[in-house]
């Protein structure tokens, strides 16, 4: 009723082209944008902490891995260690050179991972499919392997861990044990709305296309004039980049200290996971993708003991453990049964039966 | 549109139960317990997880509580999952803890920094960073009895006197055989000190954490190596599978030594050619004590157990009843020491850094010879306890030695090390403000 495109009127290309062409799309994106940024002040320690922060990181990682499978169809396994190469190098970076602000240390962090990234992407030019994700896979297990070996990444610290030293910004701690939840997720939030602003004008256009033009059909895109090398490389070094950026996040605006094992192989199946609930080739679906696979399992920790305990069914926090892996497992299968494409296509679908409601058609 | 709702109503249900922390009467204390009933761990960490839980509401149902007040027990299942400890410390963080227990060396190293400044003391009892035993640089941190430093010189210290002197070890081999992470890497350096001036050789052979349960490749290096003794640092399914392996590959078992991590269960996967396998440890095995009689009667009889009755008394069961030890012991000191009834985290950092459970203290929590002293102060938080060696033999652990004292000035040397590096490296680490305790 509310959600019509009826009277507003497109005269230009611009407008046409437009990401968000409906006003209602452009005030609700406004309208979460201003609600994320109030939930800093409204939320406590632990939604702030425990659940947006994360959920904000993996978001982001979830784009990167999407950039590169969801949008120039390549699978990636390695992930997770691209990830570790932009903490690595964060750490590095911000230990070597304490001066410069560590935002701006972030985001450079982020190339380390894009270089390594396009490297392990050489292969893309001649493996598709499964044999490339076997290759990411060695990158997986090389990066991790560099990681415990070579003790100069840590700064030659016997615990062999990284560990958030204390920053700040304009004299406000913003990393490190001092740093309040609040300042932390806001300068995730901002972080990450401005990289997901920045993929949504990638792939929304010219290199966007090239790359859904590859994964398409690569063999047509090459005839059209699209470079496959250049492309496939531009789509593992983004994605890197982001990942990287997410990694950086991850162990020193999260967790404020990790060890290596954080960028397991399991890391980047959370990832890959992640993307493919979500939806491929979607940003919108990346969010949706990491609040299914990392929210869902916190609130059941919290609602199911509330719901059993007034029937007098205490459960002990391993069956609650048990419960939410089967409960995850069982919806992740039942959201693909119901929509293979994804959450982000269920949420296409809703606004289209939206735009025409109350009539069917 | 379905969506829409359903993603409202979840981010209100999250922010509902965010918010809606149960509030504790005043006249309780709320010890959290982090545990992995789940995982690839699992299998270490149920036997703890039962006996720190049993220990605690022992005291409970037999005593009302410490000092009359009732503990609030409330587990956390972490998985061994740094990303869910961490979500459990968020979670109950807000609701008073008086101490954690991370049970995790990747949990616990997040943590760390954090102590100070959410005033909530962590206990790693004998893991984490061995660095945190420097009371003056890590005041809200402990981990006592032991560093894994303390371990290694203990085994070292107890091969050589096998052998008739430590100078003996002089050209001999040892095979250093450990978890590819901080945790198993940490005795390394010492290791290679100790080989640089006794003159032995050291082979290592790390297992990586995805390889734990398949080592044969290392066992293969072994046999080819020949080392004279095999030191073991592992945890979860890598000691079984090590003991497995080191049977299969023919490795005499007297001469396969282990931190004091592996449990009856690992012992058991090498069948009856496990026997003569040693490891440290510092607590008795076994029910023959009062109070593990009355957890039995008070907790385990009565169904408030999670545990199986014959399981009661296990190593690692006993090693979770030690830890709660340190907690019960913990907050009965600092409500000593503070008179108060209710404590929160900063009086059990201080009931921590008075701890002091010798012979004595040991009988009156009938307990009597369950294990060694433990005095902890201001700036020892560790205490670097002397361990005894024990044997399988075949069918349950059997103490074949007395206490065997750390090498105290190599460690300390260590230790020191590690502490002013941990310090250093983290520019603008707080220095300690808390105030100490006289000795009372």
């Amino acid at each position: 009723m509310f959600y019509r495109e009826a009277g507003q009127f497109k005269t230009n290309y611009v407008s046409d082209s437009a990401i968000f062409p409906l006003r209602e799309d452009r005030i609700g994106i406004g309208l979460i944008i201003a609600a994320a940024y109030a939930l800093a002040f409204l939320g406590n320690d632990f939604l702030l902490q425990a659940v947006m922060i994360p959920f904000l990181i993996f978001s982001l990682a979830s784009i990167g891995l999407n950039i590169l499978t969801g949008y120039t169809g390549l699978l990636s396994l390695g992930t997770g260690a691209f990830m570790g190469v932009g903490a690595y190098a964060c750490y590095k970076l911000m230990t070597a050179f304490p001066d410069v602000n560590v935002i701006v240390w972030i985001f450079v962090s982020g190339f380390f991972s894009a270089a390594i990234g396009a490297l392990f992407g050489l292969p893309s030019l001649r493996i598709k499919g499964f044999y490339l994700a076997v290759a990411t896979l060695a990158a997986q297990f090389f990066l991790q392997w560099c990681f415990i070996r070579i003790p100069w990444l840590v700064n030659y610290n016997v615990s062999g861990a990284l560990d958030a030293p204390l920053r700040t910004f304009f004299g406000v701690p913003i990393m490190g044990p001092n740093a309040t939840p609040q300042t932390r997720y806001l300068l995730v939030l901002t972080i990450v709305i401005l990289l997901t602003w920045l993929a949504s004008n990638l792939v929304h256009g010219r290199i966007g296309r090239m790359w859904i033009a590859i994964r398409d059909m690569d063999l047509a895109a090459e005839l059209m004039g699209i470079r496959p090398l250049q492309t496939k490389l531009l789509a593992f070094a983004v994605s890197s980049y982001y990942c990287g950026v997410a990694g950086a996040l991850l162990v020193f605006l999260w967790y404020g200290g990790a060890e290596y094992d954080v960028f397991n192989i399991n890391q980047s199946f959370f990832i890959l996971f992640m993307v493919i609930i979500g939806g491929l080739g979607s940003l919108i679906g990346s969010f949706f993708g990491a609040a299914l696979i990392f929210i869902l399992p916190i609130v059941l920790g919290i609602v199911l003991p509330a719901v059993l305990s007034p029937f007098g069914i205490s459960v002990g926090s391993d069956t609650i453990e048990h419960l939410r892996f089967m409960i995850v497992g069982a919806l992740i299968i039942f959201f693909l049964i119901v929509e293979p494409h994804g959450l982000a296509r269920l949420w296409q679908i809703g606004k289209q039966k939206l735009l025409v409601w109350p009539f069917p058609y | 549109m379905s969506f829409r709702k359903l993603s409202l109503g979840l981010a209100a249900a999250t922010m509902l139960a965010g918010t809606a922390v149960p509030a504790f009467a005043q006249d309780s204390i709320y010890v959290p317990l982090f545990t992995y009933r789940t995982g690839a761990f699992a299998g270490s960490g149920t036997y703890i997880a039962d006996g720190m839980h049993d220990y605690l509401e022992m005291l409970n149902q037999r005593d009302g509580g410490i000092g009359g007040v009732k503990l609030v027990l409330e587990e956390c299942e972490t998985g061994y999952d740094t990303k869910k400890g961490v979500e459990c410390y968020e979670s109950v963080k807000g609701k008073n803890p008086v101490l954690v227990n991370p049970w995790s060396t990747g949990i616990t190293l997040p943590l760390i920094p954090r102590a100070s400044v959410d005033k909530i003391p962590i206990l790693s009892m004998a893991y984490g960073l061995s660095a945190s035993a420097r009371g003056d640089i890590f005041p809200w941190v402990f981990n006592p009895p032991s560093t894994y430093w303390d371990g290694l010189s203990m085994i070292i210290r107890y091969i050589g006197e096998k052998e008739g002197g430590l100078e003996k070890l002089k050209g001999k081999k040892i095979g250093f055989i450990h978890l590819d992470a901080a945790f198993g890497k940490e005795p390394i350096p010492l290791l290679q000190e100790l080989a640089k001036d006794i003159g032995f050789e050291v082979a290592l052979y790390p297992v990586a954490a995805q390889d734990m349960q398949n080592q044969s490749s290392q066992w293969l290096s072994a046999r080819r190596d020949r080392p004279d003794y095999m030191i073991m640092w592992g945890w979860g399914s890598m000691n079984g599978a090590a003991v497995k392996e080191a049977v299969r590959s023919g490795y005499p078992m007297d001469k396969f030594y282990s931190v004091w991590w592996p449990s009856e269960d690992d012992a058991r996967a090498g069948g009856a050619g496990a026997k003569g396998f040693k490891m440290l440890n510092w607590h008795a095995v076994g029910t023959n004590f009062p109070a593990l009689q009355d957890i039995q009667k008070h907790v385990v009889d009565k169904g408030l157990s999670k545990s199986p009755k014959d399981k009661v008394g296990d190593l690692l069961y006993n090693r979770g009843v030690y830890n709660s030890l340190l907690i019960a012991e913990a907050i009965a000191t600092a409500q000593k020491i503070t008179g108060k009834k209710a404590v929160t985290g900063e009086d059990v950092r201080r009931g921590l850094e008075n701890i002091k459970l010798d012979p004595a203290r040991l009988k009156e929590l009938g307990l009597e010879g369950f294990t060694e002293q433990l005095v902890l102060s201001c700036s020892d938080h560790n205490g670097h306890r002397p361990a005894f060696m024990q044997e399988w033999d075949g069918a349950k652990w059997v103490k074949i030695s007395d206490p065997i004292e750390p090498m105290t000035d190599r460690v300390k040397a260590q230790l020191d090390a590690a502490a002013k590096d941990y310090a250093e490296k983290n520019a603008g680490w707080p220095k300690r403000t808390e105030p100490c305790d006289k000795a009372s």
